[in-house]
């Protein structure tokens, strides 16, 4: 089952095709990547699914169906570019954003103490934006971004800014959230972020999708059949290598390249045979960074 | 629509609740009384000639005119000029005036001369002269055979009225006079300059506001909220009234005042009660029941205009013209980031509609009635500034009416047209913007 579900969209500016037929699915309850380089079209593609823009052609659904205007209350977006008004307070401020997203106003003040609580943030209510430090504004937009418990939470680039931390805080409520049933899709090219945190990603370049599926499959697929032994003790001159080569060879540490159709049985079964004291034995999957490094420079030839 | 009242009560409540929003309101009417006072106290002192003029009659004849009334004081002295040029300052006057022998009653220029350092004002010269000229008349006549009281009866004072206003009724009457000309023209000069003000005002209050939130960035999650349309037209109205409101405190306070005058000059509207109080305070000086009767004039002639037809259709046209105008600057507003520089550049096309309408001002007042009055009342983007100015003149009322309805027309389609650019000027960074290029986001789809 989709969250949400694109089919064919096309967005096309003036003088470049911004979305060129793009198709994905965003599966529900998952934490989806969306990945691509500047200018690939990830702006334009969330402003259509927040419904900021509309699709020129193609059809965006929404849990099974075509989006409405009314579904923009059941979506959470934090901008890359950050903005709040700088010379309203913060309560007043939450509060008149929640309202906008159909909140009934005592519902939503409960619901923003709760969270500015949670924040240790309470005692801002009375202060103006401009009063707060980065990191605070940083809270208080995502306050903003999910108070009215959005079903799907768009997050452009939501850790810049923050300090190791309030990261923390911030990923384990986006944690928790999913845990409990929110559909996120995570916006950045922080690579070590994606694998840490999301399950699936969708790779655009262009305008197209370049890449898509569960970010093990997408490694799994990218992989190089590349293996990395570590030892203990004393190693024996010479290895028996038949069926992989040697890549790089240290004191303590091995890694090698498995021949097309080997298995890594063949490998482990000659490093035995040679006598080494085998500590630790991993394949090299490709990093995120790797594939999307590869990929993009590919699709831009 | 929800969402658009929300919107409008934010921009309605960030504004009021401001400390600046409550002084402005209340300094403006205290500070334009005071400037009026001060030009009007400026104006008339450049009128009042106080001099202390030494005369040196030869003709002999003006030392016989009555000096009680006059601000100049005029001392004659029998001494000689060549003398009098060298110690007139030091005696303490300010200037020293020859009048020379006067034999031919027939003549009817005579040249008399004046020394002093510095070049003399026209006023004074003019006071001078015509007192000069009057002294001179009043004896010409006493010399010749007409009896005074027929040279008087020569002059007529003749006083246009309005005869349709006049048969009306009584309460009409009271407009077919001068005072209630001066005073229509006083209060179309004003409106018409109230409203020039009000639309940059407001208007550039709301190109800025918009322009923040622009920079801001905060109209991505706003947008992603609501329409771009209820963000505008919520602003627009919002900012609109808080001008209504800032108008309303004014128009109380002026009634107030009015209010405040009439209880302090005497209650009722007939001048010659006023007058009469005025001279039991003033203890009977004839000046006081001069001006008091003036002020009553004033204050019956106010109330005599037509403010049942006023105030409402000035709202009108205040927020016609204000709808009008504002989205224009809110679509400008929306077109350019945080370069004041290109703000500047789309911003002449929409004042010069404004400063010709202001520039036409003057005309229509003089002319109330003229084809360029007409003209200036049909078309849009003049008539919030032409037709209030014309109000106090009793117009056509299928005029005004029309002009409403087509200013009315004119300020949905301008709100849409402005709509069509704010939308996509809004989201729009870092691009050069021109005329064409605002053209066509009116075709683009949302």
């Amino acid at each position: 089952m989709s969250i949400l579900s694109l089919n064919n969209v096309v967005k096309q500016y003036k003088d470049h095709l911004a979305v060129n037929h793009i198709s994905f699915d965003v599966p529900k309850g998952s934490i989806f990547g969306l990945l691509g380089p500047n200018g690939a079209g990830k702006t334009s593609l969330i402003r259509i699914i927040t419904m900021i823009t509309g699709a020129d052609e193609g059809t965006v659904m929404m849990d099974g169906e075509k989006m409405k205007i009314e579904d923009q209350h059941h979506i959470g977006y934090l901008p890359e570019e950050r903005g709040l008004y700088k010379k309203m307070k913060v309560g007043e401020q939450l509060l008149y954003l929640a309202q906008l997203r159909g909140m009934e106003k005592k519902h939503a003040r409960d619901t923003i103490i709760q969270w500015l609580e949670k924040f240790n943030a309470i005692d801002w209510w009375n202060k103006k934006v401009d009063e707060l430090s980065k990191g605070m504004q940083q809270k208080i937009q995502f306050v903003a971004t999910v108070v009215h418990s959005p079903k799907l939470l768009i997050l452009d680039e939501p850790f810049t800014g923050l300090d190791p931390l309030n990261t923390n805080l911030i990923k384990e409520e986006i944690y928790r959230m999913n845990r409990e049933g929110v559909s996120i899709i995570f916006s950045t090219h922080r690579m070590e972020q994606v694998e840490e945190i999301c399950e699936d990603i969708v790779l655009v370049n262009n305008g197209q999708v370049i890449l898509e599926g569960k970010v093990a499959d997408v490694k799994n697929a990218y992989k190089e059949n590349k293996y990395r032994l570590e030892f203990d003790g004393v190693l024996p001159k010479k290895i028996h290598n038949e069926g992989f080569q040697i890549i790089t060879d240290s004191d303590k540490e091995l890694i090698v390249q498995l021949d097309p159709g080997q298995d890594s049985n063949v490998l482990l079964k000659s490093v035995i045979e040679s006598g080494y004291h085998l500590k630790s034995f991993n394949e090299i999957l490709p990093s995120l960074n790797e594939i999307f490094i590869r990929k993009v420079e590919n699709t831009n030839i | 629509m929800n969402k658009l009242w929300l919107v409008i009560q934010r921009e309605y409540m960030i504004r009021v609740k401001k400390k600046s929003f409550i002084l402005l309101t209340l300094l403006i009417p205290v500070g334009m009384g005071l400037l009026m006072g001060l030009s009007g106290y400026m104006a008339s002192k450049s009128f009042d000639v106080t001099e202390n003029i030494l005369v040196v009659d030869d003709s002999g004849i003006f030392e016989q005119g009555d000096y009680s009334s006059e601000n100049v004081s005029y001392t004659f002295t029998k001494e000689a000029i060549p003398a009098l040029k060298e110690t007139y300052k030091e005696k303490g006057y300010d200037l020293l005036l020859h009048i020379p022998a006067f034999s031919n009653l027939n003549s009817e220029t005579h040249q008399i001369k004046y020394y002093s350092e510095e070049k003399l004002g026209i006023a004074t010269i003019k006071v001078v002269e015509d007192k000069v000229g009057k002294v001179f008349k009043d004896y010409k006549i006493d010399k010749s055979d007409i009896d005074r009281s027929i040279y008087d009866s020569f002059s007529t004072d003749i006083e246009m009225e309005n005869g349709l206003v006049t048969d009306g009724g009584e309460d009409a009457a009271d407009q077919s006079g001068k005072l209630s000309i001066i005073i229509g023209t006083t209060i179309g000069a004003v409106m018409g300059f109230f409203m020039y003000i009000v639309i940059f005002a407001y208007g550039g209050m709301v190109m800025r506001s918009v322009m923040e939130e622009k920079i801001n960035r905060i109209v991505e999650v706003m947008i992603s909220s609501l329409k771009p349309f209820q963000m505008m037209l919520g602003k627009i109205i919002g900012v609109g009234l808080v001008g209504l409101t800032q108008v309303a405190i004014w128009i109380l306070l002026v009634i107030l005042i009015t209010i405040g005058m009439q209880f302090f000059f005497g209650v009722g509207s007939d001048p010659s009660a006023i007058a009469g109080v005025m001279t039991e305070a003033g203890g009977g000086d004839a000046q006081a029941v001069m001006a008091s009767n003036e002020v009553g004039d004033i204050i019956r002639e106010f109330k005599a205009i037509n403010w049942l037809l006023i105030i409402p259709s000035f709202i009108v046209f205040f927020l016609g013209g204000y709808f009008i105008y504002s989205s224009l600057f809110a679509a400008i507003g929306s077109a350019i980031g945080d370069d004041m520089g290109e703000a500047n550049q789309l911003m002449l096309p929409i004042m010069l509609p404004v400063i010709l309408a202001f520039m036409m001002l003057q005309g229509v007042i003089a002319n109330p009635n003229s084809n360029m009055a007409l003209f200036g009342s049909m078309f849009p983007l003049f008539s919030p500034i032409i037709m209030p100015a014309r109000l106090a003149f009793n117009p056509p009322l299928w005029q005004v009416g029309l002009s409403m309805v087509i200013l009315i027309i004119s300020s949905l389609f301008f709100v849409w047209l402005a709509a069509r650019i704010y939308r996509v000027g809004i989201l729009m960074y870092g691009k050069k913007i021109s005329f064409k290029e605002l053209s066509k986001w009116l075709f683009y789809k949302a």
